[in-house]
């Protein structure tokens, strides 16, 4: 008799067809076109952007249409894509403070200078389904109103952050001089103790999830934190890149960003004074959850440079920065779908072995025990049952 | 930059580089380590054969054999003999390797002291200090407990007299193969982005203890195909009954006994 234990090439190939036949769906229906991907489902866009770590809104539609939806998948494909391509060069600090603002708020001023921006946004939204848009059948409409132009794109709108900073209450960020290109983690492994650039890299690239459950952890007592959003914005900031050879900045396009500047309470260590300490965060185009999140984090790992104590997982380093990453994760989590045999053959014979040196040592107990009794292996048996009764 | 590594790992055997570990077309945890290790030491004139659990027809195995013919061009192969690099996960090939082949194994946790001390920053003191009192008591607990090491596979090994190191998870009974090996052997753990080595003809010794020798398991079944006695076994459940059957798990090895006539013709 012949066992199919193993697979072969034809069983891969088959489960490949099937997989492409799935993912176009009815075959009645059109197909998923890309523009409709990166113009209506765009947050789930900008999302495998920012943890794909690649600005490209066409392929990251292409990528979320190839991987059925699942974001995780579709942004595994753009990194698997990501790493072939070359490096140019590091660009300039972005300038945030001369974005063309599409949505600007400060929970800690009423009102600054610049204003408070509601711009696209699901808060204050009633969370109620749209049922009577759920029959509406696809056509192109031209009676909508375009997205009105964002006012004065060239003028600069200061953070509110700044305002603080000006007071010297403000935990200042100096810029590490030590290295003249910041760290890069597509490129180089991380380690310990990890610099802040590359510990806001990781942040950056990580899972919005993970980051999320991060955050909320702080702010339930698993980590001091006391946050106040200091602003968010997002729009679009020029990208600016200074070539070596011709000595000055060349603008190299636009990105539309979110960035979210938390101010934390802090009551001072042995090492640092009381003042508000902050949090950063940053992704690719309209990302807030994720930013938030992203500035918790950033501000409960600052535990070594502000003197505190490690006691939640949100601030220990090696536990948030290892974990965030869900390529890394869902692809070692899913590899245990892949054969074990040879271990767990060694488990079974392992365990067979334990099992039967337990027994026999009980065994052998028992036989030492009635014969210090002096009773018969048959009598203990008897007393064993009428005790149950 | 992975060839760097690759260079260093071998002028220190068994400690473990860090590299700049890239998304690979197949996920974290698959091989990508594998994989990487491989590309950097393959050229046209070799022969790759890639097992997964001893076989070569595993499905992983598969897919990564045709994504190196595929790729690279490189003539592939099912035959240990016949191959310069053999990518694996999870076992030796049983027939003893020679000069010049290279061995490139999976690793999902480098880290041997892993599981004992979760953080990088603490094993990696260890091993600067060769301190490895840790794992020393881990092994005397099992001995105390059950009265043998409780490990059957990953079972930590001393390199060089020196690093500790993971040998990946193999059954411990491949572990004696690795000592003074005529092959080079090479570790690629991708997600972890670390690799490490083992040159030729390198002590590598198991962990005991003085009055508990390291004991590879033994194999108390003869395989149903070929009659291997010695080799490791696959235990295969045939029917609803739960009656069993054991295979060569080196798919190869029971291929070459079969045709060298040493045939099993009791065919349940």
């Amino acid at each position: 008799m012949y066992v199919a234990a193993k697979g072969g090439e034809k069983a891969i190939a088959s489960a490949h067809e099937l997989l492409a036949r799935e993912r176009r769906g009815n075959p009645a229906v059109p197909e998923l076109i890309l523009e409709q991907i990166e113009g209506q489902l765009f947050l789930a866009v900008d999302r495998t952007m920012g943890e794909g770590s690649l600005y490209d809104r066409e392929l990251a539609s292409l990528a979320i249409r190839h991987a059925c939806g699942d974001l995780t998948e579709a942004v595994f494909l753009l990194r698997a894509y990501r790493t072939t391509l070359p490096r140019f060069g590091v660009s300039l600090p972005l300038d945030t403070a001369k974005i063309q603002l599409r949505r600007r708020i400060s929970a800690i001023f009423k009102d600054l200078p610049g204003g408070q921006v509601l711009g696209p946004t699901f808060d204050y939204t009633h969370r109620l389904l749209e049922f009577e848009t759920a029959a509406r059948r696809p056509e192109a409409r031209s009676d909508l109103p375009r997205n009105p132009k964002s006012q004065n794109p060239s003028e600069a709108c200061s953070r509110a952050v700044d305002f603080l900073n000006a007071e010297g209450l403000l935990q200042e960020e100096i810029a590490e001089e030590t290295a003249a290109e910041p760290g890069d983690l597509t490129r180089e492994p991380l380690k310990f103790p990890a610099g802040r650039d590359v510990r806001l890299q990781n942040l950056a690239r990580g899972d919005e999830g993970f980051l999320l459950a991060l955050a909320y952890s702080t702010q339930r007592g698993f980590g001091k934190s006391h946050p106040f959003v200091g602003e968010i914005r997002s729009g679009l900031v020029v990208v600016f890149l200074e070539p070596e050879e011709i000595g000055f900045a060349v603008e190299i396009g636009e990105i539309e960003v979110t960035e979210c500047q938390m101010v934390n309470q802090f009551t001072g260590s042995a090492t640092a004074p009381p003042m508000f300490t902050r949090g950063y965060g940053l992704t690719f185009g309209k990302n807030e959850k994720k930013a938030m999140a992203m500035a918790l984090v950033d501000r409960s790992l600052q535990v070594r440079e502000l003197g505190e104590a490690v006691d939640s997982p949100a601030q220990d380093e090696e536990f948030v920065l290892y974990h965030s990453d869900n390529v890394e994760a869902s692809g070692f989590l899913q590899h245990l779908k892949l054969p074990h045999y040879v271990d767990f053959q060694a488990e079974l014979g392992l365990l067979r072995g334990l099992r039967a040196a337990e027994e026999k040592k009980r065994e052998d107990k028992e036989d030492e025990r009635a014969e210090l009794a002096g009773v018969e292996p048959g009598d203990r048996l008897r007393g064993f049952e009428t005790a149950g009764v | 930059m992975i060839r760097r590594a690759i260079l260093k790992a071998v002028a220190v055997p068994g400690h473990q580089i860090p590299f700049g570990s890239r998304e690979m077309p197949l996920p974290f945890g698959w091989g990508t380590g594998g994989i990487q290790v491989t590309a950097a030491v393959i050229g046209p004139g070799d022969v790759l054969k890639v097992i997964d659990q001893g076989a070569d027809d595993t499905t992983n195995a598969v897919s990564i054999r045709r994504f190196f013919a595929a790729t690279a061009g490189v003539r592939t192969t099912t035959r240990t003999t016949e191959a310069t690099i053999i990518q694996t996960r999870h076992r030796i090939p049983e027939t003893p390797l020679q000069e010049g082949q290279i061995l490139v194994y999976q690793v999902p946790i480098p880290e041997p002291l892993r599981f004992l001390e979760a953080r990088e920053m603490e094993t990696r003191k260890m091993h600067a200090l060769a301190d490895y009192g840790i794992m020393y008591v881990k092994l005397y607990e099992d001995i105390t407990h059950h009265g043998r090491i409780a490990t059957s596979f990953n079972y930590p090994v001393l390199v060089h007299g020196r690093y500790l190191m993971s040998p990946s998870p193999i059954p411990k009974f491949d572990n004696p193969k690795m000592n003074c090996l005529p092959a080079l052997q090479l570790f690629g753990a991708g997600r972890e982005k670390r690799i490490y080595a083992v040159p030729p003809y390198t002590e590598v010794k198991s962990l005991d203890f003085e009055d508990h020798p390291f004991r590879a398991e033994t194999v108390a079944q003869a395989c149903a195909f070929c009659g291997a006695e010695s080799s490791f076994k696959d235990e295969i459940i045939i029917d609803n009954q739960g009656n069993r059957l054991f295979v060569c798990s080196d798919t190869d090895f029971c291929r070459q006994n079969r045709e060298n006539g040493q045939i099993f013709l009791g065919g349940k």
